[in-house]
């Protein structure tokens, strides 16, 4: 879901005369409105001299838990598949009830790590700072 | 999940949920100094919410707390017809 202050209202004009002919039907996830920035305030994102939010993102749990957060100042741009790898990763994570974790650089198929004793100190034979970008 | 708000003329708006009211009761001056925010932390409960939307079509009343149970990615953004 998306939120900004600007009102419901705004948010089906902007929808209905620029981003839907962006993104095929329109933007799929329900757009909030914030009006006055009391969540952002709440989320320590809402920028009260300008009164608009900046560009935080959250990604929250089945449990409600926030796992992880990032936050922008406006003029930079989010990178999406970078918010669906980690959200990738923490259901990974969630599956298996934390006997798998990923390391810097994991993406769906590369290899995880099964943190225990054996893995003390022994990193480095199985993970190489290759692995760490694309 | 969503319920639907009559869409009348007033601006409707929502608000942070099960919060402690931050308006006092007494009539005396409110300290400048606010009091440190509790900023959000990774690993603890994101704070809940009510706020009005449009979705798909209508206009709708999202809960946070009504989203238990999936994966959300809520993202904050300065405005509409901004450019980035």
């Amino acid at each position: 879901m998306s939120m900004s202050v600007d009102s419901m209202f705004v948010h089906k004009m902007w929808n209905d005369h620029e981003l839907s002919k962006m993104v095929d039907g329109g933007i799929p996830y329900p757009m909030l409105s914030d009006a006055g920035g009391k969540v952002g305030e709440v989320y320590g994102i809402y920028d009260e001299d300008a009164g608009v939010e900046t560009r935080g993102r959250f990604i929250i749990d089945p449990d409600g838990i926030v796992q992880g957060y990032e936050v922008l100042t406006p003029p930079v741009g989010r990178n999406v598949s970078e918010t669906l790898r980690q959200v990738q990763a923490f259901q990974l994570v969630r599956e298996t009830k934390g006997a798998e974790a990923t390391p810097s650089g994991w993406k769906p198929g590369k290899m995880t790590l099964k943190p225990g004793p054996d893995l003390v100190g022994k990193v480095w034979e199985v993970w190489t700072t290759d692995m760490a970008s694309d | 999940m969503a319920d639907k708000p009559a869409a009348g003329c007033a601006r409707p708006t929502g608000g942070p949920v099960g919060e402690d009211p931050v308006e006092s009761q007494n009539q005396e001056p409110t300290p400048i100094l606010r009091e440190g925010h509790n900023m959000i932390k990774v690993g603890k409960p994101a704070p809940d919410f009510v706020a009005p939307a449009y979705h798909k079509g209508e206009f709708t009343e999202e809960k946070l707390s009504d989203h238990l149970g999936k994966w959300v990615v809520l993202c904050f953004y300065p405005g509409d017809f901004t450019f980035v």
